[in-house]
């Protein structure tokens, strides 16, 4: 509500006498520098999260001579995805619906536990956007210089300010891009490849996507992203309840609010005076530009750096700290009714949502524990569905993929049942004399399989089952498929 | 609200009390409709998107006239995209076709990776051409040979089938076509109705199939032995040098009741097809030729 009552501030400014503005004009936000707890997590969160994302597709992970060195590589060209100990296959995305959903999961359940965790230290927009105001302050100076400096008049100095900023954030940008396209090539390669401009054109591209999206998201849209194109302040605000924490000014201790002269003065005639001098700390330093004070609304990414600025005037005041604290609407009104605050991190939605990412998470596991290294599939032939030979006997051709997912070649010999006196022959098999079909490491094999039996079951179609036998007589794989005669 | 007479006149003054947002002044029996404006950037966006589609008019084919379109200064052309594509293709294929173009028949058999590259070109080359007559599947129909079985007229092994895609069959433009014709034993009177009759139980009796009560057995054996003979054998097994069936299997390319022999006997003559030398390429003949081979019925 409250960013809505921001949107309608910018709204009201330059709207014309007779007509409602269409439009909300940009409003730019000059976040000031703090130091302080929150602040802290911010800079490590940061650090640990763009490390992995910048140095992970350098991690190695061995995995035998015929197959890719690197622990995380999508490879879009022979359609696998590698996870360290974990080698998906295009038919196994269910892996991804899988851990799509455990994320959703967990990222409801963060909300439940202390709201937009998300938001305030993890989202890629709020890492990026801290990232790139801190070189802006490094550059053009914190709050006061840059307002003053963006009102002041373009001199040489400023223009050289200027490009500063933005050729480094264009920088920062390009690698940003650059690690991204990382992941899906062998990355020490594909870094001298790009070095020397002989990447594959589609890694320039993607990379020059991804730094104009980084430069414009994180250098100039910023705020605007989570206000106006992220669906998550959304949703968030349907699945919060009054027992998450979350960030939140204490009115209850704040108000009535009052200069800190007149508060003193107040105190001093004994008469009731709230600990919030109003000095606008909190608003200045948040990055969306939202006053905490307003209560939680969609602007607010709760990154908690209005809690560090406000302890710091706390502080200076000589006033205990947290009057912006990570806190629960229950605790407000139970301390309004002199009840003591308290914590239930126990609720039927947390056991839930903790229920539910067990299980998804256990589906997975027993998925990945049980997956198979070989599979076949088999597709009857479509036309004709049977063929009379020359001596009556009738014959069904089938097409048969074998899967074989470990990283030598294996043999497999292909045994049919169901069908009384039925031969097999395979066209093109590796070895004709035991009808094995040899399928190399980390690949498939695809063989036309001719089923011939001189009794025809006297019923139009008859179930059959191709089983592949590997070299140590175990069945690897089978499947089922009909026999058809007329 | 209805106490309010200024509302509808001055809507701006409106203030929504809960939200603090300004309202738009329409309102649905005491519902007003909040103004939540969207940014400016979101406006630039939007006039950058109609901006971009101009781009596409101007630089691709887009307005269309009385014929065809605008063709746009880039003169992009879908044909030519597919053409690019096609030859970039073939440039990617070059290495593996060159040594399908290289390797004899009987090598590409052999060789598991060239046989999978000559049964996939092949299996396009066959739903291209041989489709419309042979089937989908190869699996033919009343005078087109079933290619999934094993009984040949022109010979089952690889060469044979090259040989006879390469020139065809009965296909007067090719001097080495297969050549040999069925006389019209009954339209050119070289047979009586009754003899047809008899020859035609027996070529049923050749491979077991029942005869009519009373057929004269020595009568259709005789007059096969005197006409039928010199090119289906004297025991039905057909030859494959005249495209003469053998009569002795399960497998009949125009039917096996009685009707259908009697009718092919009265008007003789043999399925036509064309050659395919000159129509398409020598590795394309290669690799139809392995397709039709190893969809079962090669010898």
């Amino acid at each position: 509500m409250a960013a809505s009552a921001q949107i309608k501030h910018q709204a009201n400014v330059g709207q014309d006498a007779d007509e409602q503005p269409l439009y909300a004009p940009a409003h730019k936000i000059y976040p000031q520098k703090i130091t302080g707890f929150y602040r802290r997590l911010k800079w490590s969160l940061l650090i640990v999260t763009l490390g992995i994302y910048y140095l992970l597709p350098f991690a190695r992970w061995s995995r035998g001579p015929n197959e890719p060195s690197q622990a995380v590589l999508v490879d879009l060209a022979h359609r696998r995805f590698y996870f360290f100990f974990i080698e998906l296959w295009p038919q196994e995305v269910y892996y991804f619906t899988g851990l799509l959903i455990l994320a959703a999961l967990i990222l409801f359940l963060m909300n439940a536990v202390a709201g937009r965790v998300w938001c305030g230290y993890l989202c890629p927009q709020t890492v990026w956007t801290d990232l790139f105001m801190a070189v802006e302050r490094l550059i053009e100076g914190d709050r006061r210089e840059r307002i003053h400096k963006d009102s002041g008049p373009l001199t040489l100095r400023r223009v050289g300010e200027k490009t500063l900023k933005h050729a480094i954030w264009l920088m920062i940008a390009w690698w940003t891009g650059g690690a991204w396209v990382l992941y899906f090539a062998d990355a020490p390669t594909l870094v001298i490849q790009l070095a020397t401009l002989s990447a594959p054109p589609v890694a320039y591209a993607a990379i020059g996507v991804l730094t104009f999206t980084t430069y414009a998201l994180a250098g100039h849209m910023r705020e605007q992203v989570c206000l106006y194109m992220c669906p998550w302040p959304r949703i968030q605000a349907a699945l919060t309840d009054e027992n998450a924490l979350n960030v939140t000014y204490r009115y209850d201790r704040g108000e009535p609010r009052h200069s800190l002269k007149k508060s003193l003065a107040l105190r001093n005639l004994g008469q009731a005076s709230g600990d919030c001098i109003d000095c606008a700390q909190c608003v200045v330093v948040c990055p969306t530009g939202v006053d905490i004070r307003d209560g939680a609304n969609l602007g607010c990414i709760q990154c908690g750096l209005c809690i560090d600025a406000c302890d710091s005037v706390m502080a200076k005041i000589g006033r205990p700290p947290r009057l912006i604290a990570y806190d629960t609407d229950v605790n407000i009104k139970r301390r309004a009714s002199g009840l003591e605050p308290i914590y239930r991190i126990v609720r039927p939605r947390t056991i839930l949502y903790v229920a539910l990412i067990v299980l998804v998470g256990a589906v997975m596991l027993y998925a990945l524990i049980e997956r198979s290294f070989y599979s076949m599939a088999v597709i009857h032939d479509r036309n004709p569905l049977f063929v009379r030979l020359a001596d009556g006997s009738i014959r069904n051709a089938f097409t048969v993929r074998f899967v074989n997912k470990q990283s030598d070649t294996r043999w497999f010999k292909l045994a049919v049942s169901g069908i009384p006196g039925a031969a097999i022959e395979i066209v093109g098999a590796g070895r004709s004399a035991d009808e094995s079909v040899d399928v190399g490491p980390d690949q498939t094999r695809e063989v036309r399989v001719l089923v011939s039996t001189r009794q025809p079951p006297s019923l139009g179609s008859q179930p059959l089952t191709f089983s592949a036998i590997s070299e140590n007589g175990e069945t690897a794989a089978s499947a089922q498929d009909y026999f058809h005669a007329p | 609200m209805s106490d309010d007479p200024q509302e509808h006149d001055d809507p701006q003054e409106h203030i929504d009390a809960h939200s603090g947002t300004a309202t738009t002044g329409h309102e649905w029996d005491g519902i007003r409709e909040l103004n939540t404006p969207l940014p400016r950037w979101w406006l630039w966006t939007f006039y950058a998107c109609i901006a971009w589609a101009f781009g596409y008019w101007i630089a691709y084919p887009a307005w269309p006239l009385l014929s065809g379109a605008t063709a746009g200064i880039l003169g992009w052309h879908s044909r030519d995209a597919v053409t690019g594509d096609i030859a970039d293709l073939q440039t990617l294929r070059g290495p593996m076709t060159a040594k399908l173009t290289a390797a004899s028949l009987d090598d590409i058999e052999k060789r598991p990776e060239l046989l999978s590259l000559a049964r996939a070109e092949g299996a396009a080359v066959f739903a291209n051409n041989c489709a419309p007559c042979h089937g989908a599947g190869g699996q033919g129909s009343k005078g087109y040979p079933n290619l999934n079985a094993d009984r040949w007229l022109w010979g089952g092994k690889l060469d044979d089938i090259a040989l006879t895609i390469t020139h065809g069959a009965r296909w007067d433009a090719d001097p080495k076509t297969h050549a040999s014709v069925m006389p019209s034993f009954g339209r050119d009177a070289i047979l009586k109705p009754q003899e047809i009759d008899a020859t035609a139980n027996f070529v049923r009796s050749l491979s077991g199939l029942p005869t009519d009560p009373g057929a004269d057995r020595e009568k259709g054996k005789k007059v096969f032995a005197d006409n039928c003979s010199p090119c289906h054998g004297v025991d039905g097994k057909g030859n494959q040098d005249f495209g003469a069936p053998n009569l002795t299997t399960k497998v009949w390319l125009y039917g096996s009741d009685k009707k259908s022999i009697v009718e092919r006997i009265n008007i003789g003559g043999g399925g036509t097809m064309p050659a395919w030398e000159g129509r398409l390429d020598p590795t394309a003949i290669k690799a139809v030729a392995v397709y039709v081979h190893t969809l079962g019925g090669g010898k």
